[in-house]
């Protein structure tokens, strides 16, 4: 148990809720509440979209992954930060000068239709509230792996305090909250990072990625459920509770093969053994970890479709739309966008660097599964129980906590922004209030039933989604005079709905087999982004009588340079 | 492109040209809009081959993706630290030359009349 954690969590907490109380003195009118009043320099703005984009996923879960599986999956914090370049080169000009706030909003302006507009608000509340899910796991997840205490009060408790946070202090509040939280993430891991080398170094530089994964120090390993777990070789094992069905309390030889641990043994590995398989955790090791996947067309199909979610899926998510209209005007926006893209890109030099050093001393978490959890104890496990470990832990699990706390905060905001103008209200400060606990509930009821989501999968699909949905949405929007209310509507539906009974599909019904079957279902966005683009541009095509006249004067306004006033 | 249209441009106000909608303004904000798209197009075309063909590259040629430079596995390399300075310089680039064919085109607009 660290005893510096917990500490370090409600610290960040109450700085979060204070930065908040702050805010919430300086915002009046609704105006102000909404958007901040457009008062924010760029560089606020930047390190407040980093802040608010480096989730749960990135700071927890792209190093679970790559401790998983290794070099493949990469892709995932390439494709996030690619993903806002797409955003610089086809979006961000035109749609600050929209003048649109949420993606509703860019519906009803480009192409004036209510029943588009609504159809909008629908995706926006199924990203959003994907989205959150694993924030508020993730949670979970740091609070009962830091302090022990149980899943469930991580989860409520960030809900809980994103929820009010949201509800009384609004966006010019959460524009201070999310600078100071990527700063604060970016030190949580860089400080420890540097000490994790060094510690490396001072154990002789331990192989990354040997043939075989051995256990660098004697390691104890709980399991919480039955588990089957395979030996290569003969094993002396320190086993309490139940092996292979009989009751051990000590130190046994284990043959090879096969055998089952009862739930709540814990089985003592000395230093040097090799890291047992277990049945049902899937990972790679030596070859398959370094190298780029290449058994079968599949594992190439799966990677593009990958990059292709994340590459056109950041332009639309909810939370990351709405933060384009608090730049002054357009050529502000883009030059938002490239800060933005810089500070991203740092953090995530980060996460791989912990997924690689956590084969070499936590290869524990590929037995249990809870690989997302590698970023937290990886510092107590690299540099011992001392107080340097515990420190450092502590500030990894203050780093999360901002995680969790800045993204939720941001989904939150426009969530509710999308319930309290679309469906619940008009738009006032009080419908803002009560849509904003609406919406905290919603995500919060799912992350209290569902707990063993991986948590950057599921973050990869809300962006298939977005990917399929919004991206076709705003790109034609933007850039073609053609685009029509109809082929809007038909190609999010079509590729929008594919993508959304897909990841349902994946969710509800767990890892879908190997091959094709499973990579196409578990990877839409190939076949589900061309949809969506084609049936947009087919519809459009077959009814252009129906082109909204105002398309010129949309287009001047999209396009032409602030400097002209127009 | 907006040379071109501009060339066409009869004489009178081009402000006012745009602020009416009339066939020459339409025609200035076209060529704006195709200039603005072929930029974009041209640096994610730059991205989409020089990362995007990263895992066709190593699926085709497997001796690639062993090459240690600096003893990093070259696919570590490129994906876990080259590939963000490359986005970066690629999207320096485009605001860059977006605001180039801003300026030129308000220079365009605001052009004293002959």
């Amino acid at each position: 148990m660290n005893p510096y954690a917990l500490p370090a969590v409600i610290g960040v907490t109450l700085a979060t809720v204070g930065i908040g109380a702050y805010g919430l003195r300086l915002a009046r009118t609704t105006s102000d509440f909404l958007v901040a009043s457009r008062m924010i320099s760029p560089t606020w703005n930047a390190a407040a979209i980093g802040g608010e984009y480096l989730s749960a996923a990135s700071f927890l879960g792209v190093a679970g992954l790559v401790l998983k599986y290794g070099v493949d999956v990469l892709w995932y914090p390439v494709g996030f930060a690619a993903g806002y370049l797409a955003l610089l080169l086809f979006v961000a000009a035109p749609l600050r000068r929209s003048g649109a706030f949420t993606l509703p909003d860019f519906c009803e302006l480009r192409l004036g239709s209510r029943p588009l507009r609504k159809l909008a608000t629908v995706f926006v509340l199924f990203i959003g509230w994907f989205y959150l899910v694993p924030q508020l796991q993730g949670a979970g997840l740091t609070l009962q792996t830091v302090t022990g205490g149980p899943y469930a009060l991580g989860a409520i408790l960030v809900g809980g305090v994103v929820t009010a946070n949201v509800a009384l202090g609004g966006m010019r509040a959460i524009t201070f909250v999310q600078a100071f939280q990527y700063w604060l993430k970016l030190t949580a891991l860089a400080v420890p990072a540097f000490f994790l080398i060094a510690a490396w170094h001072h154990d002789g530089r331990p192989a990354l990625a040997p043939d075989v994964t051995t256990f660098a120090r004697p390691t104890t390993v709980e399991f919480a459920h039955p588990t089957v777990f395979g030996l290569a070789g003969e094993t002396t094992i320190g086993v309490r509770g139940e092996l292979d069905g009989s009751r051990v309390d000590g130190v046994v030889v284990v043959p090879a093969g096969e055998h089952t641990a009862g739930a709540h043994s814990t089985l003592s590995f000395p230093r040097g053994a090799r890291v047992p398989t277990v049945r049902g955790v899937a990972s790679s090791s030596g070859l398959a970890w370094l190298l780029p996947g290449g058994d079968g067309g599949h594992r190439l199909f799966a990677t593009y479709s990958l990059i292709l979610a994340t590459f056109l899926g950041t332009m639309g998510l909810p939370h990351v739309l709405v933060r384009f209209y608090t730049n002054r005007d357009g050529a502000a926006a883009r030059r938002t966008t490239l800060v933005v893209l810089a500070l991203v890109g740092l953090f995530y030099l980060l996460p791989a660097l912990y997924g690689v050093l956590g084969r070499v001393y936590v290869p524990r978490l590929l037995m249990t599964g809870d690989s997302d959890a590698v970023v937290l104890l990886l510092p107590s496990a690299a540099l011992g129980s001392g107080a340097t470990g515990q420190l450092l832990g502590a500030l990894v699990a203050a780093g999360a906590f901002a995680a969790f706390l800045s993204t939720s905060s941001g989904l939150l905001t426009s969530v509710a922004g999308v319930l309290s103008t679309d469906v619940l209200g008009h738009g006032s400060v009080r419908d803002f209030r009560r849509s904003a606990i609406v919406a905290g509930l919603v995500p919060l009821a799912l992350a209290l039933r569902v707990s063993d989501l991986d948590v950057s999968q599921v973050v990869g699909l809300a962006f298939a989604v977005a990917a399929s949905s919004f991206c076709p949405l705003l790109l034609l929007g933007i850039w073609w005079r053609g685009l029509t209310a109809a082929g809007a509507a038909a190609g999010i539906v079509a590729g929008g709905g594919a993508a959304v009974s897909a990841v349902l599909f994946t969710v509800l019904d767990g890892p879908t087999g190997r091959g094709w079957v499973g990579a196409v279902l578990a990877q839409p966005a190939a076949w589900t982004v061309p949809l969506a683009f084609t049936v947009m541009v087919v519809v459009s095509l077959a009814t252009r009588k129906r082109v909204p006249a105002s398309v010129g004067s949309t287009m001047l306004r999209l396009h032409a340079p602030d400097a002209l006033r127009l | 492109m907006l040379a071109e249209v501009a060339r066409a441009k009869t004489a009178g106000h081009t402000r006012l040209e745009l602020e009416e909608q009339s066939q020459i303004g339409e025609a200035l904000v076209r060529g704006l809009v195709r200039t603005q798209l072929a930029l974009a197009l041209r640096l994610a075309a730059v991205v989409v081959v020089g990362l995007g063909g990263l895992p066709l590259l190593f699926a085709v040629a497997p001796a690639v993706a062993r090459a240690r430079p600096f003893g990093i596995a070259l696919p570590w390399l490129l994906l876990g630290l080259v590939a963000y300075p490359f986005l970066i310089v690629a999207g320096w680039a485009y605001v860059h030359l977006a605001e180039r064919t801003e300026r030129d085109f308000t220079a365009l607009v605001e052009r004293p009349d002959k």
